[in-house]
């Protein structure tokens, strides 16, 4: 019985998410191992031993230089052979999802995803989940090994001990068709202006604002209410507001007191990044929206009618 | 050129949505429809095809016989064929299996782009793509919010957990769209009126070469051990805006002395 934990990284740092979930896994299988995949991340990899990886793989090579999820499948793959691992582990991330799901393929193996906790281990190793939305809560199991999860962000913590692990080598050979796809560019945003991780009150816009003009009525609400306006990766791709300010899976998680949200649908890659708000409001003209399932407040309608009237009225109360 | 939608008959969102408790699989008996989420493809399907002056657009899709009414919609909306592979061996299956099926289904066809939306909105995976793309030996782009495709090379934008990647890959590929990619467009009266009579095939597993022991549960590597209820966050308030609702947040607001 052994597992092996995938280790994400970013330039020089490992993902805390990745070092979580190897924290857990080592804390469920004393066998349990890492790898690395990257150009020259021989020094993160020396750090990765003190999450609670007996050996940290690493292929190391100029051609993983992009974080490109098809190559990795490759070196996983046959690690996972030559080793015989039975349990591969992912913190849940868009490069992770995608090699989770070729290695799903390549090796036959099962795979779980939006794992919130794991207990047990080996044939007994159970995951749970939510489904459906978030409206039902599973525990998952393999009937097969390999046993492939791909944990939720944020999870688990990273958790030092003091047993530190070796670092070995491992081939880089990839497929042809592994290779095909190519970097072209990577822009990656710099976090500036206030941050809404501090905010006590958020008004989260989404793409029921149907224009990024429709971002002024909230930013009115918040200026009343003391709040930053955040938003939704719809509305980011879109162009219509920046990315410091998306809230979820591969934004920003965010626990104000008070999260209002005006035509946000309430995606679980939305929701996993602000479900731990203390009071959540939703406005949305679709009875059926999946936000009004953990709302604390909901309220079918139009927020073009909603939001400026709510202005209004906290408006007058401040005077 | 050639583009394969992957489509999904899923059971309506909202508070509906059940697990049948002695079978531990979605309960299929309420409305059903069209994953949003392949709207998107289906749409970016259809302008590539346009775009391009030539070719069709294919959907491709794993479900029961019945999800036909629902791929329909797509074809409304200008897809020019649809096949559903439907077969009794192949209720239940997981990732692996579906990734099978659906990866044999579409060699048969050779398609120069394969499409899928971002997610299905039922078990909000966002890694079948991957699966289909390895069994396919071909390169794959996920999450895409930008995309052209050109002189037999697709280029898109992605956004990741540290702000937009730019990723090439030559034909053929399998791509997985945002939501946030395109608006589909509504089917128009004539759309929907001429899509019942569109080529729509159903194949059994045997017809695209799958042998049964590969697919639904006995194809399947991952199992449902219990289910129960998500612990609650309390009663929640739900209204219609009768035109108080802005005063109803209000009074909420003050009342938990949020303002
Ligand atoms: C790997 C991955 C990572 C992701 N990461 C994130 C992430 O970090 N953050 C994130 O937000 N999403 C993320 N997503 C996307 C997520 O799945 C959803 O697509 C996204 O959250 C939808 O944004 P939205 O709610 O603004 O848009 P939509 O889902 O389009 O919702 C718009 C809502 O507005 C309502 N509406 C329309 N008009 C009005 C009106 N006038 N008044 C009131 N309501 C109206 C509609 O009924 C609808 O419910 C991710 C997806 C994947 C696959």
């Amino acid at each position: 019985m052994s597992t092996l934990v995938f280790l994400e990284h970013h330039g020089d740092s490992i993902q805390k998410g990745s070092l979580g979930v190897l924290s857990k896994a080592a804390q469920l299988d004393a066998d349990t191992s890492a790898v690395l995949i990257g150009s020259g991340v021989g020094e993160a990899a020396a750090k990765a031993g003190a999450y609670g990886a007996a050996t940290v793989y690493v292929a190391d090579n100029e051609a993983f230089a992009a974080p490109l999820p098809q190559p990795r499948v490759d070196v996983i793959a046959r690690l996972v052979a030559d080793k015989g691992f039975d349990t591969v582990l992912f913190a849940a991330s868009v490069l992770a999802s995608d090699i989770a799901g070729g290695l799903s393929a390549r090796l036959d193996a099962g795979l779980n995803w939006d794992l919130s906790d794991l207990e047990g281990s080996g044939d007994a190793l159970v995951g749970k989940r939510s489904a459906l939305g978030d409206t039902v809560r599973a525990d998952v199991g393999w009937s097969s090994t390999p046993r492939l999860g791909l944990v939720r962000a944020g999870s688990f913590d990273a958790v030092e001990n003091a047993a530190a692990g070796t670092v070995e080598q491992i081939p880089a050979d990839t497929e042809d068709f592994s290779t095909k796809a190519a970097m072209v560019e990577q822009a990656h945003a710099e976090s500036s202006g206030p941050s809404i991780e501090d905010a006590d009150i958020l008004v989260t816009g989404g793409r029921g604002l149907g224009a990024p003009e429709g971002f002024g009525i909230l930013e009115e609400l918040a200026s009343a209410m003391g709040g930053a306006v955040a938003s939704t990766r719809a509305v980011v791709d879109s162009g219509w507001y920046p990315y410091a300010t998306q809230v979820g899976q591969t934004g920003k998680v965010v626990s104000p007191k008070l999260y209002i949200g005006a035509g946000v649908s309430g995606a679980i890659q939305h929701k996993v990044g602000m479900q731990t708000s203390q009071v959540i409001v939703s406005i949305n003209k679709d009875g059926n929206a999946p936000i009004f399932e953990f709302s604390d407040l909901g309220v079918v309608g139009d927020l073009n009618d909603i939001v400026p009237k709510l202005t209004e009225l906290v408006k007058e109360r401040r005077g | 050129m050639k583009i394969a939608v992957c489509v999904k008959e899923v059971p309506d969102a909202g508070p509906s949505r059940r697990i049948d408790p002695t079978t531990l699989r979605m309960d299929r008996s309420g409305d059903r429809s069209l994953n949003v989420y392949d709207l998107n493809a289906v749409e970016e399907g259809i302008r590539l095809r346009d775009a391009a002056g030539e070719g069709e657009v294919v959907l491709v899709s794993l479900g029961a016989s019945r999800a036909l009414e629902s791929l329909r919609k797509g074809l409304a909306m200008g897809a020019d064929r649809a096949v559903l592979v439907s077969d009794e061996a192949a209720v239940g299956s997981d990732l692996v299996a579906t990734s099978h099926v659906l990866a044999e289904a579409l060699k048969a066809e050779s398609p120069d782009v394969v499409l899928f939306g971002q997610q299905a909105s039922d078990g909000d995976g966002a890694v079948l793509w991957a699966a289909v793309a390895d069994r396919l030996r071909m390169p794959v782009i996920s999450q895409i919010s930008e995309l052209t495709v050109e002189g037999g090379t697709a280029t898109a934008k992605r956004q990741t957990e540290f702000g937009y990647d730019t990723i090439a890959a030559p034909l053929p590929v399998v791509l997985a769209v945002a939501d946030s990619l395109n608006e589909p467009r509504y089917p128009s009266l004539k759309g929907i009126m001429g899509a019942k009579k569109k080529p729509q095939e159903t194949k059994s597993l045997a017809d695209i070469g799958v042998d049964p022991g590969a697919a639904g549960e006995a194809g399947s590597r991952t199992t449902v051990v219990a289910l129960s209820d998500p612990p609650s966050r309390g009663d929640t308030i739900k209204v219609e805006d009768d035109g108080s609702g802005a005063q109803k947040i209000f009074d909420f607001l003050v009342e938990r002395k949020l303002i």
